[in-house]
Formats: C-alpha cells, sequence, structure tokens
C-alpha cells in the first residue's frame, strides 16, 4: 500500500496541472455544497427561532364583521367578544383546551415616577398570557390570579421602560408605586426585553384594566392553548366547532368565517414547517447537482488522464504489469485525488459556515422597531461533511473505474502504438 | 531456449491479413541473433510473439522450455516480468520516472522491496556508466543514455532473453554503434540470449545469426 501511495505521489506530483483541475473540481463541488446547505440551515434555524416565540399550540380569537344575514339580522355586524364568549369557551371545550383568557389594550397611558414618565399602552391579561407568549420575567412576578379576583392595581414593565423612570437601576422600581395617569399602581414584575418583537405593552390584571375603563362586558379578544389537535384537520374541524359556537352567541351564521377571526399557532407552525422542508429539499436538490458538476468534473479528468497515459500503461505491461496492478494504481489514484481535495473542499466549506455564522450570524439587523437575525448557526452537521465527501470519492471511484477497466483491458502492443 | 513451431498468426480487421505463415525457428541458449526483413514482412509481429504482447493462432511457442500459448494476461505480464527484457526504438521510459525509478520498475511489479529494488537498479546502472545519471529525467538524457537506461531495464530481472526492436534506430551512427557493442559484450560477457530485430545490414553484420524474413517465412 505504502509502495502504492508513493507510486501515486510521483505521479501527481509530475502532473500538477492535470491533478489540480481535478482537485479543484471535487474541492469547489465540496465546498459550493457546504456552504449551501449551511446558509440554508441558517436561514431556516433564523425562521425557526422567531416562530418559537410563541407557543404552538395556542390561539387568539379576535372579533370581526357578519358576512352573512342570519336569523333575521342583516349582514356587516359588528361582534364583539364578551365574558359569554368567554364563559363558553372555558367551559364547553374543556376537552381540548386547557387555559382560556383575554385581553384588553387601552392605548396612551403615560406612567409616572417622580420626575421621569414614560408613554405607553396598558394590556390586561390573565396570568396564562405569560405562558402562551412566552413572557421572560426578569424581577419579581407576572399577574397572578389574585391580582385577577381582587382587581389589583398592579403592573407588570417591559424593562427597557422601566430604565425610562429610574435610568441607572430599573430593577430599583420592583414595588414601587408609579402613576399611570392619574391613579396608582404597584410596579410587581419586569419583563425581560426581546429585541426581536415591536415594543411591549404594560401588563395589567385584566378584571382591573375592564373595570376602571368601563369595558362593561367586552372582553377584547380571547386566548387560550389547548391540547389533543395533532393534525391539520384536527384543527379545522375545532375551529370549525368554535366558530359555530361563538357565532351562535351572537346570532350569526354558524358557518360565518368572519364573524370572529381565528388565528391558530399551530396550523401556522405546521405550515412554516411544510414551507421548511420545501426549502431543505430544494437546497439538498441544488447541492446534490452541483455535486455532481464535480463528480462529472472528476469523471471527465480521469477518462482525459487514461487516455494520456495510456502508452506508460503499455510499457508498463510490456514489463510486467498485470492488468489488475493498472486497474489498482487508476482506481488508488482517483480515491486518494478525490479523497484528498474532497476533505480540503469540506474544511473549507465548514470553515466558510463557520465564517458566515461569526459575521451575519452573530450581526444582529437593527429595523428601528425591533431587531431580527437572519442567520442562525448557518453550519452543517459533520456527519452530513463526511457523508458528502464520502459519496463523492465513491463516485469519483465509479467514475475512474471504467476508463480504468479499459485501460487495464488494452493489449500491451495497442497500448505502446499509442501517441 | 526458443522453440517455434508452425507459427501461423492472422489479424483480421476489414481485410484478413495472413501475416506469419508457418514460422520454424530454434534459437539456442547465448545466441545472438538479428531477425531483418522488409516493413510487412511479419517481423514486428513474430517479435511481439516471442515477447509474449501477442498471441498466436497456430504452432507452439516454447520459451526456456514452457509452452506460451493462449496465456492470461496476468500470466502473460508475470512471465515477460520474469524471462524477458525488452528494449525498444522509442526507449518507452516513463517520462516522470528518474532513470534509477525507471530500472526499479521490473521489480517494482515482482514484489521486491523499496531497498532492494534500489541498489539492484543502481547496480544495474553503474554496468552502464550512468551513477551520475541515476536522477535525472529521461527528457534530461541524450538518445544514446537513454537507450541505456532502457537497457539497464531489460536487465535488471535477470531476464532468460533479451527482444531488441530497431534499438539503434532513434540514434545517430555513433551511438548507435557504442550500443551495438554493449549489446555484444551482455552477449559475450553474461551469455543472454539476444534477438536484435533490425533492418540496418550493418547492425545485423554484428551478430552471430541473421533470420531473414519475407512475407511470413523464414528464408534463411
Amino acid at each position: 500500500m505504502l509502495e502504492l501511495i508513493a507510486e501515486i505521489w510521483q505521479t501527481t506530483k509530475r502532473n500538477k496541472l492535470r491533478t489540480s483541475l481535478t482537485g479543484f473540481a471535487v474541492a469547489w463541488g465540496i465546498f459550493m455544497l457546504i456552504v449551501l446547505l449551511g446558509a440554508g440551515n441558517g436561514l431556516l434555524n433564523a425562521s425557526n427561532e422567531n416562530n418559537n416565540r410563541y407557543v404552538d399550540n395556542s390561539m387568539m380569537i379576535f372579533g370581526g364583521q357578519t358576512s352573512k344575514a342570519y336569523d333575521g339580522l342583516k349582514e356587516g355586524r359588528q361582534v364583539s367578544l364578551d365574558d359569554n364568549d368567554l364563559q363558553v369557551t372555558q367551559s364547553r371545550f374543556k376537552q381540548n383546551i386547557d387555559k382560556a383568557g383575554a385581553i384588553i389594550n387601552e392605548g396612551g397611558a403615560t406612567i409616572t415616577y417622580g420626575e421621569n414618565y414614560v408613554s405607553s399602552s396598558l394590556q390586561g391579561v390573565y396570568p396564562m398570557f405569560a405562558d402562551v407568549n412566552k413572557t421572560k420575567i426578569s424581577a419579581g412576578r407576572f399577574i397572578n390570579d389574585i391580582d385577577i379576583r381582587d382587581q389589583r392595581k398592579v403592573l407588570v414593565m417591559p424593562e427597557n421602560q422601566a430604565r425610562e423612570l429610574i435610568p441607572n437601576n430599573a430593577h430599583a422600581l420592583l414595588g414601587k408605586t408609579v402613576k399611570v395617569g392619574d391613579m396608582a399602581f404597584t410596579v410587581v414584575g419586569l419583563e425581560q426585553e426581546d429585541k426581536s418583537r415591536m415594543s411591549s405593552d404594560v401588563c395589567v390584571p385584566f378584571t382591573t384594566l375592564k373595570t376602571i375603563y368601563n369595558r362593561g362586558n367586552r372582553v377584547g379578544r380571547i386566548v387560550f392553548s389547548f391540547h389533543g389537535l395533532k393534525s391539520e384537520a384536527d384543527n379545522e374541524a375545532f375551529e370549525k366547532r368554535y366558530r359555530a359556537t361563538i357565532n351562535r352567541q351572537h346570532r350569526a351564521a354558524p358557518d360565518d368565517e368572519e364573524s370572529i377571526w381565528i388565528w391558530n399557532r399551530f396550523t401556522q407552525a405546521l405550515q412554516m414547517a411544510k414551507g421548511t422542508n420545501i426549502i431543505q429539499t430544494a437546497l439538498w436538490i441544488i447541492g446534490l447537482f452541483t455535486l455532481l458538476s464535480g463528480i462529472v468534473g472528476v469523471s471527465n479528468i480521469m477518462l482525459i488522464t487514461v487516455r494520456e497515459r495510456t502508452r506508460e500503461f503499455g510499457i508498463r505491461k510490456a514489463i510486467g504489469a498485470s492488468p489488475a496492478s493498472i486497474l489498482r494504481i487508476i482506481i488508488t489514484e482517483s480515491v486518494v485525488i478525490t479523497g484528498f481535495f474532497g476533505y480540503i473542499g469540506m474544511i473549507l466549506g465548514i470553515l466558510a459556515n463557520l465564517y458566515m455564522d461569526a459575521t451575519l450570524g452573530s450581526k444582529p439587523i437593527e429595523t428601528g422597531l425591533f431587531t431580527t437575525t437572519v442567520f442562525v448557526n448557518p453550519t452543517v452537521g459533520i456527519g452530513t461533511c463526511v457523508a458528502v465527501t464520502i459519496v463523492l470519492i465513491i463516485a469519483g471511484t465509479i467514475a475512474g473505474l471504467v476508463p480504468a477497466l479499459k485501460a487495464a483491458r488494452i493489449r500491451p502492443i495497442v497500448a505502446l502504438m499509442a501517441e | 531456449m526458443i522453440q517455434l513451431k508452425g507459427i501461423h498468426k492472422t489479424y483480421f480487421g476489414a481485410q484478413p491479413l495472413h501475416v506469419l505463415k508457418g514460422i520454424d525457428l530454434d534459437i539456442a541458449e547465448g545466441e545472438l541473433v538479428s531477425i531483418m526483413g522488409a516493413s510487412g514482412s511479419g517481423k514486428s509481429t513474430l517479435l511481439n510473439i516471442l515477447g509474449i504482447l501477442d498471441d498466436y493462432d497456430e504452432g507452439d511457442y516454447y520459451l526456456a522450455g514452457t509452452l506460451i500459448k493462449h496465456l492470461s494476461e496476468t500470466r502473460a505480464a508475470d512471465y515477460r516480468n520474469r524471462m524477458i527484457g525488452f528494449i525498444f526504438q522509442s526507449f518507452n521510459l516513463i517520462a516522470f520516472k528518474t532513470a534509477v525509478e525507471n530500472v526499479e520498475l521490473p521489480l517494482f511489479y515482482q514484489g521486491v522491496g523499496r531497498r532492494k529494488r534500489h541498489q539492484l537498479a543502481m547496480e544495474e546502472l553503474e554496468k552502464m556508466g550512468l551513477t551520475d545519471w541515476a536522477t535525472h529525467y529521461p527528457n534530461e538524457m541524450s538518445g544514446g543514455q537513454r537507450q541505456r537506461v532502457a537497457i539497464a531495464r531489460a536487465l535488471v530481472t535477470h531476464p532468460k532473453i533479451i527482444l531488441a526492436d530497431e534499438p539503434t534506430g532513434a540514434l545517430d551512427s555513433k551511438t548507435g554503434v557504442e550500443v551495438m557493442q554493449l549489446l555484444k559484450k551482455l552477449n559475450s560477457e553474461e551469455r543472454i540470449t539476444t534477438i536484435i530485430v533490425t533492418h540496418d545490414p550493418n547492425v545485423a553484420a554484428q551478430t552471430n545469426r541473421i533470420i531473414r524474413i519475407k512475407d511470413g517465412v523464414i528464408e534463411e
């Protein structure tokens, strides 16, 4: 074996152009494939990360406008969700719905602490809001059930807004009393900033907000998390059932699709996953074609190599080389060259991915309203890299096999006459 | 050493070409023989058959008592390697190998170890007076030097016969004479059976026996 390697080393050393061309084709194929897959993974990872900000199995329900005349009422009626709807949601869908809550918004609130103030907006929420929205509390706590029951005047504030009130030490605001408009609220928690989202609202207990701002029985939006709806069909059936129930509460046609709006994050996630799969498949196809061009390059050069060396093989045969030894030398040369340059291409591809990770991957894009990263971890697993390289080596071998067999079979006198 | 009995050879192309029409030939050990003939006479075909580079259709060919007939490529390669040393008109050295590596090559195919191979090849080159040229590539050497490297390569396995196809054909007359003297010397000193194919009467005249071939038959 060592003899063979030495032999190959000698041949390649004396045929630098040919070797480097083959090597380039191979290395380029692998490099492009890995960079492409890495970049694709980066994009997909980033989009996954953005989607992970919400709990998948949750829905949000908005009021709408009827689109059908029904029960003696004309179409075009406003439908506002109310306490009854929340009640029905909680009681009638127990087998699927875990926790239901509602959200009401109140814009344009000025929050004052001493000399400092910040303009914000309020949202009245239930404790489950923190779970569904994956709110991260950096200090204190979120709104709890007792706050709801007693209509306490407490609030949870985003940290960046708290910094406006006490610039140097936002956490000092915890437990302090601030003024919201004319009313005094106690700060019970600080919400960790999430830069990928537009500015957050200040959270107060749902019941407190409803009472203070005289919302009557209106609830704004209903939000709930659910379980047991595995497929898109399950979800559609559930939505249909839910819609019919709520519509009936408002004397709207059970199949009216505009009376209320359902935002199902689960089906949205399913669709995203489908799109992700398509992108991933497309990337693989492009990548494999790139690899194929590398393989074609290798086989092409192997073909030329064998032609070029026919006379040499003739000489070797005349002085005692068996067909098998000729075959062995060509195949081994092909494997060694593709393997070596494939490895280089793989390393360069991985380095390029790491470079992408270090530059684009960690650099958030500032839109003004929120920040986002386009690339997250744009790399390919080492297993994939190795597999791809092995595939190329095998393909290179097969590509070299046809001309090698031809060379091994050619009679020495014919080979000796070749020029 | 060599025994040919009724060798026939036909090339089946667009028109079948009956090249050798019953060759009977005996060459004893240690002979220095030349085969002469016009082009198309079949002398190259005969040489190819003698060198086990080509097969024949009819007859028997014994080389050192072994019947050489319808061998597999692998067996043929092995016999060529052990029994025959080739010297070609155009040297047929491998361009990307140095002189010593070219001489080592037949030993490589015999499976001789690297160090031993190198030592034997260097000894052979020394006999040819090429020690200083051992690490040069063929294109850095003169025609005469290249042919001497080729001769060293042919001798390194201590073959039973040397087959030389127009060994002086690509050389100027002075170098040609030197190469012929070398072959004669090897024949007389080492008793290696040598067969030279040539159309040069001066070359043929230096051999012990001239075999003339015409239209596929021997006319002595």
